[in-house]
């Protein structure tokens, strides 16, 4: 065992003298322990994926699932202690039927963000719990369309509204990261686990925030996601793992809105192009070493 | 047969209780109605508020804003209504903080119908909710007495709503100019007016675009036919 240090440590409510909480640090160390998860935005949608580390040979393949589905339009994937992913996401899916119930319509991305941010944030303050040791990514399709009311009778209008502001439009993709400490941000793309610095540089290269996120379709996002957790395991060499992946598209898009697991075609040649792109990559470094 | 006051259906299954005021309830006994129009929508109601025969107030502002831009058309017990109101308006004031965005007007509609319809054998409320959103621009949502809900293009209410069934449908058009949307919601109130005995006074109106809130009142001394406010 290490020293007894200076108990500030010892308690999620007590901070150390120059501001900082132990426990949530700690809490940052499991997740980066855990097998690297992305999210990319682009345009058409969102593309969660997850690098899943196989811990054993009896383990079925492609069965235990690690990205959930919290709402129709709306996933969540996330890195760390996967019990306390699990239960992040069971209080997710009541804060969206909640929302549903009150609200008649779906949650927006955002709002499940900021839902989810206190959460997760509220498990810092107090005695009795520890925080959450997962970093989770929350992506979400919020439909430009009118949405109809949940018991809505009749068809309404066919006219539609008067007034509609026109050009404007409303909804879209979304994806937001949400840390130990209840921290969430919007991003473009989002990374975190064991591979994220290797995931976040490739991430930075697409240039979701710029042109390149202008002109990404959703399948090369795909194929992008595949590539990047390709890419980040490749430091983890020595254990095998599986790639999961889902998509949400808008309405006119594959998913027609809902957040849905990539078609298993897809997702092979994603990987097929993603272990070709590493050999290539290998190849280049064997070119240099000849010079 | 006797019938309670209660609101409930009578022993027999069959025969309601369609008088649920109490003794002595203020009443709206009313012509209420709203119309989506080209760019929004209005809102429309007379001003008579009733005791049994008594009229308790013969000016009365039977719309209510409970946003921004949306707001509702009252009808029946002028205590019920007033209370769910008061209760949408503290949910929608409290959902736009905690959002950092304006409620819809469909927010709005969801919550009416959620109070009246949870509590639809203790409550007499025939709702119209309209309001001008940024997504949605102008809609209109009817909640009549057991707690449904109805998106419609244009909806009317109240005790005169009756008598002008016909006229509304002989003279609505979609997509009106804003000044023949006003003189279509003022001919039918007028006509509600003339033939209900429950309905009379000032007729009011709110004109929901993106430019907010405008509001227009009609007196009979000039027959309705200059814009007072």
């Amino acid at each position: 065992m290490t020293s007894i240090g200076t108990g500030y440590d010892l308690a999620n409510s007590i901070f150390s003298p120059d501001g900082r909480n132990f426990q949530v640090e700690y809490a940052v160390k499991a997740v980066e322990n855990g097998g690297t998860s992305i999210g990319i935005r682009c345009k058409e949608g969102v593309v969660l994926a997850v690098e899943k580390i196989i811990t054993s040979k009896l383990l079925k393949p492609n069965a235990n699932k690690r990205i959930a589905t919290v709402d129709r339009h709306l996933g969540i994937v996330y890195s760390g202690m996967i019990p306390d992913g699990r239960h992040f996401v069971d209080r997710a899916r009541d804060e969206a039927r909640a929302w549903r119930d009150t609200f008649k319509t779906p949650i927006a991305t955002a709002d499940l963000a900021s839902r989810m941010g206190g959460y997760m944030q509220a498990y810092t303050l107090y005695q009795s719990v520890r925080p959450f040791g997962i970093t989770a990514i929350i992506g979400g399709f919020d439909p430009s369309t009118d949405l109809p009311v949940d018991g809505e009778v009749g068809r309404g209008p066919s006219c539609g509204a008067g007034g509609k502001v026109p050009g404007k439009t409303f909804g879209g993709p979304g994806l937001y990261m949400i840390e130990p400490s209840g921290l969430y941000w919007g991003y473009y793309g989002a990374a975190t686990g064991k591979g994220r610095q290797a995931a976040k540089a490739e991430l930075e290269k697409l240039d979701l925030a710029g042109p390149g996120g202008e002109s990404l379709t959703l399948e090369q996002a795909v194929k992008e996601a595949a590539r990047i957790i390709y890419v980040a395991h490749d430091d983890n060499k020595d254990k095998d793992f599986e790639l999961e992946m889902t998509w949400i598209s808008g309405p006119d898009g594959p998913t027609k809105g809902l957040h849905q697991e990539v078609p298993r075609a897809l997702r092979e040649e994603a990987e097929r192009l993603a272990k070709k792109a590493l050999e290539s990559d290998d190849e280049d470094e064997d070119g240099k070493m000849e010079e | 047969m006797e019938f309670g006051n209660s609101g409930f259906l009578n022993e027999d299954g069959i025969h309601l209780d369609m008088d649920r005021l109490k003794k002595g309830e203020v009443n709206l006994g009313t012509s209420i109605m709203a119309v989506t129009f080209k760019d929004g929508v209005i809102l429309g109601a007379d001003s008579r508020t009733t005791t049994g025969a008594y009229i308790a107030n013969r000016v009365t502002d039977k719309l209510t804003q409970v946003h921004d831009t949306i707001w509702c058309c009252r009808s029946g017990s002028a205590a019920d209504t007033q209370a769910v109101a008061d209760i949408v308006k503290y949910q929608l004031e409290l959902f736009h903080m905690m959002n950092g965005k304006p409620p819809t007007t469909q927010t709005a509609a969801a919550i009416f119908q959620e109070i009246c319809y949870a509590n639809k054998d203790m409550l007499s409320a025939g709702l119209i909710i309209a309001g001008w959103d940024e997504r949605h621009g102008g809609q209109v949502y009817s909640i009549p007495l057991g707690g449904s809900l109805h998106k419609q293009p244009y909806a009317i209410g109240g005790s005169g709503s009756t008598y002008i069934y016909g006229y509304c449908d002989a003279n609505w058009r979609e997509g009106m100019e804003e000044e023949d949307a006003v003189n279509f919601v003022k001919g039918a109130l007028r006509e509600a007016i003339k033939w209900d005995g429950s309905s009379g006074g000032v007729i009011r109106m709110v004109v929901l675009t993106a430019k907010g809130a405008d509001r227009h009142l009609y007196l009979p001394d000039t027959d309705y036919k200059v814009r007072h406010a």
